[in-house]
């Protein structure tokens, strides 16, 4: 196979195969993976993209540095987009008090690196996300039989219980919050340290890696369709023999689990937080990501998530007025691509394509 | 000990609970109003309200020149002027918070509807060529002209696209409406000349004692909300019970598509139910700036969640449930605010959300605007 070759498969009419991803998907497997493993190459190259002729120019930060805006926060609001895409994009549940689960992350590794223990990093963040997504059960449990914008209420009075319990919780550390968390241990030449915030990102980016393979291996499973179903229709989705509520259920802890991993990262990262730090502006920040991205379609929820990480540091010119241009771009983009900048796609065809019927199952019927 | 508290002040919290309850339900049927219609949160509500504190703010000191002190003194105007200038106040919150929920329809939502729309097409062309201008300088005067010239090419350039006639998916909405109410706040914000800071309202009204209610001393400020806030509903219920609008606006709640068949102008009646929503919003930013004489560009986004939940607590789309949720969201705020510390305010109202909807899935008395039990 040629370079031509791939070339030409890469730039097929739109007709012949549907998205970019399937057309790499035909292509050969050496090209396929070595395309693969230059694009992952690429990402952990990203805190040199600024010297990078024109691209510097596109995505470099002016007033902050860029390591620092893709480390605290590109790789953390793309962590938690994909996390809360499996809640809002694949089982449909507005949730809207997602930054609770990712505060409960943060102040799991708070408490035990600093405020009451004084184990290591590596130690807390299993700890960390089991205790997240029994946040996302106990929270759960009684609210998933809600419906549509009641759960929206409630969830969004639930971030705000958690910060506000966190403000108000001397063992928590109150208002002041918790200082000297620990940080991640070093890895080879890899020392994270204050200065340096690269090391950060290839953890991060790592991390991330390995949220995509473990959620695409989900949403292709069972537990995927079965969250398509209840999507879809809910209803529908009961009467074809879903166990709705145990899925929604699912849904929601593995999206806690995930939105607490990236708690972890981030005070892993800054070392020190505060109740301040998880207000319920950034859940609507979150769900902004998500919906900008294109709900249910991961790829969607990883560029929704850069971009609303780092827009408003892009635009720093604009001084205070960032906030207010973020706030006009979402209603465009909702005007002009309502369905997200990358919306899902509807896989029909794609679906009969690889639908092919147990050759067996018909002849027991056949049989009688 | 705080039990004797709330043993002691009983009463105290009950009118403050009323009166704080009564502002909670006038913005809670913004929120059950675009609902019952729409089946949308207007996320944006808040803004609104908030642009209606300011519009009473400008109203008193600027239109009626109003000092905020005079020598020294609050400055309390008494009989007539004081109705007067009540009353300039609320209708300048009224019209400019109408004006803005209807300005929002139009720009925000009615795009994503999928039809045709000028007036958003133009405001929204504005706005994106004002918002780009910002790359290149930072004086506002500028800002507005390349604005102002960038309008008319991509008005034309939206309402190509505005014709299109699909419906976004439910939550372009919500984000629509997020990035509006971001925008809304953050406006205000830069554009006002105390940038963030807290605006006085000038406080015109002596909160003299008014009579005493078992034991307690009922100020007139309290009295003055409760009273405009009923007033304003029963406005509203009669309204949409007994006029031809107000049947409209049941008649899309209750199904779009046959009120279309059988020849209701579902785009204005929505237009209207968002002017009705505004309306209500600038009476309660008013009654807001009556009993805590100040404002700020953020106020707008703890009211607007405390009024949702308690749109939801009483049954979304529901009026009545609007003004039950208001008030059993103020009272118990209150109550449990004394209870357990100031500090659990917000904690309290979430989770009695919370236990009344586990027991009541749809709030206390259901949604029901279509059903004409408004």
């Amino acid at each position: 196979m040629s370079l031509s070759d791939t070339f030409r498969s890469l730039t097929k009419p739109a007709h012949a195969v549907s998205g970019l991803g399937e057309r790499i998907g035909d292509l050969p497997r050496v090209s396929r993976w070595s395309l693969i493993a230059l694009f992952i190459l690429s990402l952990y190259l990203m805190p040199w993209w600024p010297e990078v002729p024109v691209l510097g120019w596109l995505v470099d930060t002016p007033g902050t540095s860029f390591e620092g805006v893709i480390t605290d926060k590109v790789v953390i609001y793309v962590l938690v987009a994909l996390g809360l895409n499996v809640v809002v994009g694949l089982a449909g549940l507005l949730d809207l008090g997602y930054v609770g689960f990712y505060a409960v992350g943060a102040y799991v590794v708070g408490i035990l690196s600093s405020q009451h223990a004084n184990l290591p990093w590596l130690v807390c963040v299993p700890i960390a996300v089991i205790v997240s997504m029994i946040a996302g059960v106990i929270l759960g449990t009684p609210t998933l039989r809600l419906r549509g914008d009641y759960l929206a209420i409630v969830t969004l009075g639930f971030g705000e219980i958690i910060r506000i319990s966190a403000n108000n919780a001397d063992w928590l550390g109150g208002s002041r919050g918790i200082s000297k968390i620990a940080k991640p241990p070093n890895i080879g030449p890899l020392k994270f340290g204050v200065l340096d915030a690269k090391p950060y990102f290839f953890l991060g980016l790592t991390v991330i890696l390995i949220t995509v393979f473990f959620l695409r291996r989900l949403e292709n499973s069972r537990v995927g369709r079965a969250w398509n179903a209840v999507r879809e229709d809910e209803d529908a989705a009961e009467l074809m023999g879903v166990p709705t509520f145990k899925f929604k259920l699912w849904a929601f802890a593995i999206g806690a689990a995930i939105g607490g991993l990236a708690g972890t990262l981030y005070a892993g990262k800054v070392r020190f937080i505060n109740p301040s730090n998880f207000p319920l502006q950034l859940s609507i920040l979150f769900i902004a990501a998500v919906v900008l991205g294109g709900t249910g379609n991961m790829w969607g929820a990883i560029i929704g998530g850069a971009v609303v990480g780092w827009m408003p540091e892009r635009f720093r010119g604009f001084a205070d007025k960032r906030v207010f241009v973020f706030g006009v771009a979402l209603v465009l983009v909702m005007v002009f691509r309502p369905q997200g900048l990358i919306p899902r796609k509807i896989r029909k065809e794609r679906w009969l394509a690889n639908w092919k019927p147990r050759e067996s199952e018909g002849e027991e019927v056949a049989r009688g | 000990m705080s039990d004797w508290l709330i043993y002691r002040t009983f009463w105290d919290l009950t009118v403050t609970g009323i009166a704080l309850g009564a502002i909670y339900a006038l913005v809670a049927l913004g929120y059950t109003l675009v609902y019952g219609v729409l089946r949308l949160i207007n996320f944006a509500h808040s803004e609104i309200f908030m642009v209606g504190t300011f519009a009473t703010l400008i109203t008193a000191t600027n239109f009626i020149g109003i000092p905020l002190l005079e020598a020294g003194n609050y400055p309390y105007r008494t009989g007539f002027t004081l109705v007067a200038i009540l009353l300039a106040c609320i209708v300048g919150g009224m019209v400019v918070s109408g004006a803005g929920a209807v300005l929002l329809e139009r720009v925000a939502y009615r795009p994503l509807r999928g039809s045709g729309e000028h007036v958003g097409a133009v405001v929204l062309a504005f706005a994106s060529a004002f918002t780009a201008s910002l790359v290149f300088t930072e004086t506002t005067r500028t800002n507005v002209i390349i604005g102002l010239i960038g309008t008319a090419p991509l008005a034309v350039l939206y309402l190509r696209i505005f014709r299109r006639g699909r419906q976004a998916p439910r939550l372009a909405f919500l984000i629509s409406a997020i990035g509006a109410s971001t925008a809304i706040a953050e406006a205000v914000a830069i554009w006002s000349p105390r940038d963030r800071e807290q605006y006085q309202t000038p406080r015109v009204l002596e909160k003299k004692v008014l009579f005493e209610f078992l034991g307690t001393e009922v100020r007139i400020d309290y009295v003055l909300v409760i009273v405009g806030a009923l007033l304003m509903m029963t406005a509203l219920v009669l309204f949409v019970n007994r006029t031809r609008l107000g049947r409209g606006v049941r008649a899309v709640a209750q199904d779009v598509e046959t009120a279309k068949i059988l020849g209701v102008n579902v785009d204005f009646v929505i237009l209207i139910t968002f002017l009705l929503g505004g309306v209500m919003a600038g009476a309660a930013a008013m009654m807001f700036t009556l009993v805590y004489d100040q404002t700020r560009f953020n106020i707008g986004f703890l009211l607007g969640v405390k009024s949702f939940t308690a749109a939801v607590l009483g049954g979304i789309g529901n009026l009545r449930g609007a003004l039950l949720g208001g008030l059993v969201l103020g009272l118990g705020e209150n109550y449990g605010a004394a209870i357990f510390g100031g500090q659990w305010k917000d904690v309290i109202a979430f989770v009695l959300l919370l236990v009344v909807l586990m027991f009541r899935p749809t709030g206390i008395l259901g949604e029901s605007l279509a059903k004409a039990r408004v």
